[in-house]
């Protein structure tokens, strides 16, 4: 297999690391406060995204075993027609965990707004050393 | 899996993150931020993960935008980059 082979059958990994560093460049470079949570936003989706392509198989279905309830099931489950539910369970956690931060980041972006009037970085850096030589 | 609607969608996705992070509106940004997040509940719902699909077009594009839209409300649209 060649490296051009290599690189295009894992093309969905390179499509996530670069989703990842989209995330960093904006949790790094931006100077808007709201910008860089869209950017933790995105890295956070991006490791999300990964870790439930992991669980998934070439040719399985969702993981819900057919015919389940009711009767009794008397036969044997093969693993290999389901996708791997274990990343789904632990990346639903993590999706919770997302929103809640999101929604302290922007209560925290709010008051940061109440009492210094931006939410550029640089502007909030003028205006606390305004408000302390005021002092 | 089919892997040409992977490849699309991924493509799309890649194209609202760049988008989100480049406007200069933060009302845009969030608009979308939701459609970055209802794309990957798409990618989500075929690779096979239907319960974190729902979840995140539950909580990660409905709550999350609906808390940035008050969010720039009670602050401000403006931005610089």
């Amino acid at each position: 297999m060649g490296t051009i082979e290599f690189i295009i059958s894992k093309y969905n990994y390179w499509i996530y690391v670069l989703l990842m560093m989209i995330g960093f460049y904006a949790m790094i470079a931006k100077r808007n406060l709201v910008k860089k949570i869209v950017g933790m936003n995105i890295f956070q989706t991006a490791i999300i995204l990964f870790f439930v392509s992991t669980g998934s198989k070439k040719g399985a279905s969702i993981p819900i075993i057919q015919n389940g309830h009711g009767d009794v099931v008397s036969h044997a489950v093969n693993a290999a027609q389901y996708v791997n539910p274990l990343p789904h369970v632990l990346m639903l956690t993590a999706i919770v965990v997302m929103v809640s931060t999101f929604g302290v980041a922007l209560a925290l972006i709010i008051m940061i707004y109440r009492k210094y009037g931006t939410l550029e970085e640089d502007e909030i850096f003028e205006m606390s050393e305004i408000l302390r030589l005021r002092k | 899996m089919i892997w040409q609607l992977d490849i699309i969608i991924l493509i799309i996705v890649v194209i609202s993150a760049i988008a989100a992070i480049t406007v200069k509106d933060l009302l845009s940004s969030a608009i979308l931020l939701e459609a970055y997040s209802f794309l990957m509940c798409l990618l989500w719902t075929e690779m096979g993960a239907v319960d974190v699909a729902f979840t995140e077009a539950a909580v990660g594009a409905g709550i999350s935008t609906a808390f940035f839209i008050g969010a720039i409300y009670q602050t401000t649209r403006r931005t610089k980059d």
